[in-house]
C-alpha cells in the first residue's frame, strides 16, 4: 500500500491523449438498481425489533425553554424511550475542532440537534421519542409537555444587525471587529478581503454604479428527506445507516455528540437522493442513535418534508451592495462590495467564501469586499453548491452586465478585456494557476446560442461563475479476484457519478475492460478515513487515489510475474491489461494477462490488493459561463426560459454525460432560485410555506433543455487533468436571468426572486417611469 | 525568503500586519514561525485557514514545500457543497 501525499502520475496525461475508457460515455454501474427501485435509501432499512422515532418540534421562532415533562410520554404503553437536551452532554465552550470539510463547534451542533437554554427557531428539536409504531410516537409527542416563554425574534439579516434586535445568543462575541464588552450583538464574523485602494481606483472610472440587493434563503431541495436507522447494544458499539454525503464525517459527529470512541461506531451510507451540500451536515443521526441507546433496540428516523424545510438548513439570504466603476473602453478601474448573509440560529454563513468569489472572475487592481455573518432566528443554514459564491456573484455580475451596457460594450467582450489567466492576481489574494476563464468566456461568446437572433420580446443575459473547489482525504482500495475481475472500494459517497468516474480511471490505468471492474461503497471500518462528498471533489481527489491504488496494484502484478519468468522486476512492464518481459527477456516469455496472474496469485505469494490514501491538494479552480435567452408574459409576470447554455471548464470530463448533468443539474437549480424559490415567513417567525407546493422549484415543464459546452483546461496537479465540476454551474444563473430579463424588459430587479407578481409589479411601475424594480 | 500575505481576519491577531518576509520550508515551519512571533493568534488559527503556495491551495497539510522566491497566502478554509 502506498500512502503518500504525492500525485501519483498514472496514465494520464491531461488532455489530447486517446484513452480507451476516460472520456467515454460508459452505462452507469447504479444504473439498473436505480431504475428498478432496487436501491436503497436512507429509509429503505429494515432491522428486527426496530422503533420508530419522532421530533418534538418547537413551534416558535425564539423561546426560553423553562422546563420539559415527559413524564406522560414515557408512561405511554409502546414508548420504549424519550430523550431531550438532558441526554446529551454540553460541549466545552470554544470546543471548535476540525472535522470533515470546515472547523466544527461541537458547542453548537449540540444546541443545533436539540434545543437546550431556547428554542432558536421554529422546527427546532425539543424532544424526540421512540416507540413500536409512528401512531405512538406521534401520541407521545403530544403527550410532552413543554413550558415556553416567548421572544421577540428577528429574520431579516439588516434588522438583526440594528442595535435593540433580538439577541439570539447572548455570549456571542464578534469576530473580526473590536467589540465592547458586554455589547450584546447578533454578527457573528466580519470578513474582509482585497487589494489595492478603491478609492484610487474610482477616481479613475468614468462610470460608476452602485446597486443594493437582496436574495432569499433558498433550501437544497434535495428529492429525499434525511432518513436513517441507527441501533446501540449494550456494550456500547453502535451501527448507524443514513442518508449522508460523508458517513466517515457523521460518524466523528454522531462520537462526539453521544461520548462515543469513533471506531465503536460503524457508519453505512445509503444511496442518497440528492443532498447538493445539505446532508453534510447531521439533524436525526444523533438522537437516533441516543433513543437506540436508552431503548437497546434499533431506531429509524425519518423526516417529513415539512421537517426538511423548517429544520434543516438552506442557504443564506443577503442583503447585498456593490459599487464598481469603469473606463469608456471597458476597464475595470474598482470594484467594492458589502455582503451581509443571513446565518441562521448558529454563526458559519458562507459569507467568507461569498466574499472570495465576488470578484473572481475578474483581473482587477483596486478590490475590496466585506463580508458579515449574522444570526438569525431561522435553522442554521448548510452548504448549498459553491456556498456563498452563487449570493454574491448574483450582485456582482448584475452590476458588470449593466455598467458594460452602459457603456455600449458587448458583455461578453467586456468580461473578456477584464478576465483573469494563470498569474492574475486574485480579488481574494493568490495569484492563479491554470485556468480556464478566459477558454470559457471565448467558448460563450462562439457559440451558436450567443450568435443568434432573439425574437421580439424576448431578453438574453449572460454571467461568469467561479469557484475554488476542494481536495481533502481519500483513500482507495482496489482488491484482485481470483478470475482477474477488480473490486474498487471507495469511502466517498456517490452523489453524482463518481463510481462511473472512479472506476473508468481504475480500468483505464489497469489496462482492462470497464465492466471487470465493480466498484462499491464501503463503509467507516472498511477503509481509511474519507472526506465527505462535497466541494466538487470526488473525481478529483479519489482519481488521486483511485490511480494510485491502480499503480500499487500493478507494482504487485509485475513483482508477481518477475516471480514466475525469475527475471529482475524492473524489467517487466504492465500495458494493456498485461505483465510483458522487457530488455531482452521477451523471446521466451509470453505476457502475462491480469486473469492469469490472478488465477495463480495464491501459489506466487497469496491476495492482490492495490491501495492509495491520499489528502489530496491543489484542486483547479473552475469558471463557467452561463447564456441564457428569457421571454416574459407581460400579463402575468410570468418568466420564461427560452434557451439556457452553460459553458464550463471541466478540466477533463472523465465522463462527459454526467459532468454535462452536473451543469444542467446547477443551471436548474439556479433557474428555481432566480425566479421561484424564497421562505415565506409570517409575522411570528413562523415559516408559511414548508413544502413543494408553496415552495416552488422547478419541473420539467420549467426548463428548455439545457446545452452544455464543457471546456478541458487540464489541472495539471490531477493525473487526466480534472477539476470539480459540481459547484459552479449553480453560480451564475441569478445574474445570467436578471440580466435577460434587464435585455427583455430594459428594467434591473435587484431582488430575488423574480417571481411572477414581483415582475407584473416592474413592468407597472416601469410604465410609471421606474426602471429599478425590487 | 518566501513572502508570506495574511488575508482574511488574520492581521487582527498580528499587529495589523499583513505582509512579511519567512524563511520557511514548509507549511508547518510557517505555521510555528507564525505562532511565535504573534502569540495573540488563536491556538487552533492554522485549522482555520488554506495555504495558497504560489497559486495551489493546500488544506492541512504541514508538510507541502514552501521555496525560497515562494508567495504564500494565508485564506480562510474552503469547504463546499
Amino acid at each position: 500500500m502506498t500512502d503518500s501525499n504525492k500525485t501519483p502520475s498514472g496514465n494520464g496525461t491531461g488532455n489530447g491523449k486517446d484513452y480507451k475508457w476516460v472520456g467515454t460515455r460508459a452505462v452507469r454501474p447504479d444504473g439498473v438498481d436505480k431504475v428498478t427501485g432496487r436501491a436503497k435509501f436512507g429509509a429503505d432499512l429494515h432491522l428486527p425489533n426496530m422503533l420508530v422515532g419522532k421530533v418534538l418540534r418547537s413551534p416558535h421562532a425564539h423561546a426560553h425553554i423553562r422546563s420539559i415533562d415527559t413524564s406522560a410520554a414515557e408512561a405511554l404503553s409502546g414508548v420504549k424511550a424519550v430523550i431531550t437536551r438532558d441526554d446529551f452532554s454540553d460541549q466545552p465552550k470554544g470546543a471548535v475542532q476540525p472535522a470533515g470539510e470546515m472547523t466544527i463547534n461541537y458547542r453548537d451542533m449540540v444546541r443545533n440537534v436539540m434545543a437546550r437554554e431556547k428554542a432558536l427557531y421554529e422546527g427546532h428539536a425539543i424532544a424526540a421519542v421512540a416507540a413500536v409504531d409512528a401512531r405512538i410516537a406521534a401520541k407521545a409527542l403530544s403527550l410532552i409537555k413543554v413550558d415556553f416563554e416567548v421572544l421577540p425574534h428577528v429574520i431579516d439579516p439588516v434588522a438583526a444587525m440594528e442595535s435593540g434586535a433580538p439577541i439570539i445568543q447572548e455570549d456571542l462575541m464578534t469576530e473580526g471587529m473590536e467589540q465592547s464588552p458586554g455589547a450584546m450583538t447578533n454578527i457573528a464574523k466580519r470578513v474582509e478581503f482585497g487589494h489595492g485602494d478603491v478609492a484610487v481606483g474610482f477616481a479613475e472610472a468614468d462610470v460608476v454604479i452602485e446597486r443594493e440587493f437582496t436574495t432569499q434563503p433558498v433550501h437544497q431541495a434535495y428529492i429525499e428527506p434525511h432518513a436513517c436507522v441507527a441501533s446501540m447494544t449494550e456494550d456500547g458499539q453502535g451501527e448507524l445507516w443514513l442518508s449522508t454525503q460523508g458517513h466517515y464525517v457523521a460518524r466523528g459527529h454522531c462520537a462526539t455528540l453521544l461520548g462515543l470512541d469513533v471506531s465503536k461506531l460503524r457508519v453505512q451510507a445509503s444511496e442518497i437522493g440528492g443532498g447538493f451540500g445539505g446532508k453534510t451536515v447531521v439533524y436525526l443521526e444523533p438522537l437516533a442513535l441516543a433513543l437506540s441507546r436508552k431503548a437497546c433496540q434499533p431506531v429509524k428516523m425519518a423526516m417529513t418534508r415539512e421537517e426538511v424545510f423548517r429544520a434543516t438548513g438552506p442557504t443564506s439570504g443577503a442583503h447585498l451592495w456593490v459599487k464598481v466603476g469603469a473606463t469608456n473602453d471597458g476597464r475595470i478601474t474598482a470594484a467594492d462590495a458589502v455582503l451581509k448573509y443571513q446565518a441562521g440560529a448558529f454563526p458559519g454563513s458562507p459569507v467568507a467564501q461569498g466574499a472570495q468569489c465576488a470578484f473572481a472572475p475578474y483581473e482587477l487592481n483596486h478590490v475590496r469586499t466585506i463580508g458579515y455573518d449574522i444570526l438569525v432566528n431561522r435553522a442554521k443554514v448548510a452548504a448549498y453548491r459553491a456556498p456563498g459564491a452563487p449570493i454574491a456573484e448574483y450582485a456582482t455580475e448584475s452590476v458588470m452586465d449593466e455598467i458594460a451596457g452602459v457603456i455600449g460594450m458587448d458583455p461578453l467582450e467586456f468580461r473578456l478585456k477584464n478576465a483573469p489567466k494563470q498569474g492574475s492576481q486574485s480579488s481574494y489574494g493568490p495569484k492563479f494557476p491554470v485556468i480556464g476563464c478566459i477558454e470559457t468566456l471565448e467558448a460563450a461568446r462562439d457559440h451558436d446560442h450567443y450568435q443568434s437572433p432573439l425574437k421580439a420580446g424576448q431578453g438574453r443575459g449572460v454571467a461568469t461563475g467561479y469557484w475554488f473547489n476542494i481536495g481533502g482525504q481519500t483513500s482507495a482500495t482496489l482488491n484482485l479476484s481470483e478470475d482477474g475481475s477488480v473490486a474498487l472500494v471507495l469511502g466517498t459517497v456517490d452523489v453524482g457519478g463518481t463510481r462511473a468516474s472512479l472506476s473508468m480511471m481504475a480500468a483505464e490505468e489497469l489496462g482492462i475492460d470497464l465492466d471487470k471492474v465493480r466498484p462499491m461503497i464501503g463503509d467507516t471500518s472498511a477503509l481509511g478515513y474519507n472526506m465527505l462528498t462535497g466541494g466538487s471533489r470526488v473525481t478529483f481527489a479519489g482519481g488521486i487515489a483511485v490511480v494510485g491504488a491502480a499503480q500499487d496494484l500493478i507494482g504487485t502484478l509485475k513483482d508477481r510475474a518477475a516471480k514466475f519468468w525469475d527475471i529482475p522486476v524492473d524489467d517487466v512492464e504492465w500495458a494493456e491489461g498485461e505483465a510483458r518481459a522487457t530488455n531482452g527477456y521477451t523471446d521466451n516469455m509470453q505476457p502475462l494477462s491480469l486473469q492469469e496472474i490472478a488465477k495463480d496469485m495464491a501459489k506466487t505469494g497469496g491476495p492482490i490488493v492495490g491501495a492509495h490514501s491520499i489528502n489530496a491538494q491543489g484542486a483547479g479552480p473552475s469558471f463557467g459561463t452561463h447564456v441564457v435567452d428569457v421571454d416574459v408574459d407581460r400579463e402575468t409576470g410570468r418568466v420564461w426560459v427560452t434557451r439556457y447554455t452553460v459553458v464550463q471548464d471541466a478540466g477533463k470530463a472523465i465522463h462527459p454525460s454526467y459532468v454535462e448533468g452536473q451543469y444542467q443539474g446547477g443551471a436548474v437549480q439556479g433557474i428555481g432560485w432566480a425566479l421561484n424559490e424564497e421562505y415565506i415567513y409570517d409575522d411570528k417567525g413562523r415559516l408559511e410555506n414548508a413544502g413543494f407546493l408553496d415552495y416552488r422549484v422547478p419541473v420539467c415543464s420549467d426548463v428548455p433543455m439545457i446545452d452544455t459546452v464543457i471546456v478541458e483546461v487540464a489541472n495539471p496537479t490531477h493525473p487526466y487533468g480534472v477539476r470539480g465540476v459540481g459547484e459552479t454551474p449553480i453560480v451564475p444563473p441569478m445574474a445570467a436571468i436578471s440580466n435577460a430579463l434587464a435585455n427583455a424588459l430594459g428594467i434591473r430587479f435587484t431582488d430575488l426572486p423574480m417571481s411572477p407578481p414581483r415582475v407584473l409589479a416592474a413592468i407597472k411601475a416601469a410604465n410609471g417611469d421606474a426602471t429599478t424594480a425590487s | 525568503m518566501a513572502r508570506i500575505v495574511l488575508t482574511g481576519n488574520l492581521q487582527l491577531h498580528t499587529e495589523g500586519v499583513s505582509e512579511l518576509e519567512l524563511d520557511v520550508n514548509t507549511i508547518r515551519q510557517l505555521m510555528r514561525q507564525l505562532s511565535t512571533r504573534y502569540p495573540g493568534l488563536p491556538a487552533d488559527f492554522e485549522d482555520e485557514v488554506a495555504v495558497s503556495i504560489d497559486g495551489t491551495i493546500y488544506q492541512d497539510d504541514w508538510f507541502a514545500e514552501i521555496a525560497p522566491d515562494s508567495e504564500v497566502h494565508l485564506l480562510p478554509r474552503i469547504g463546499g457543497g
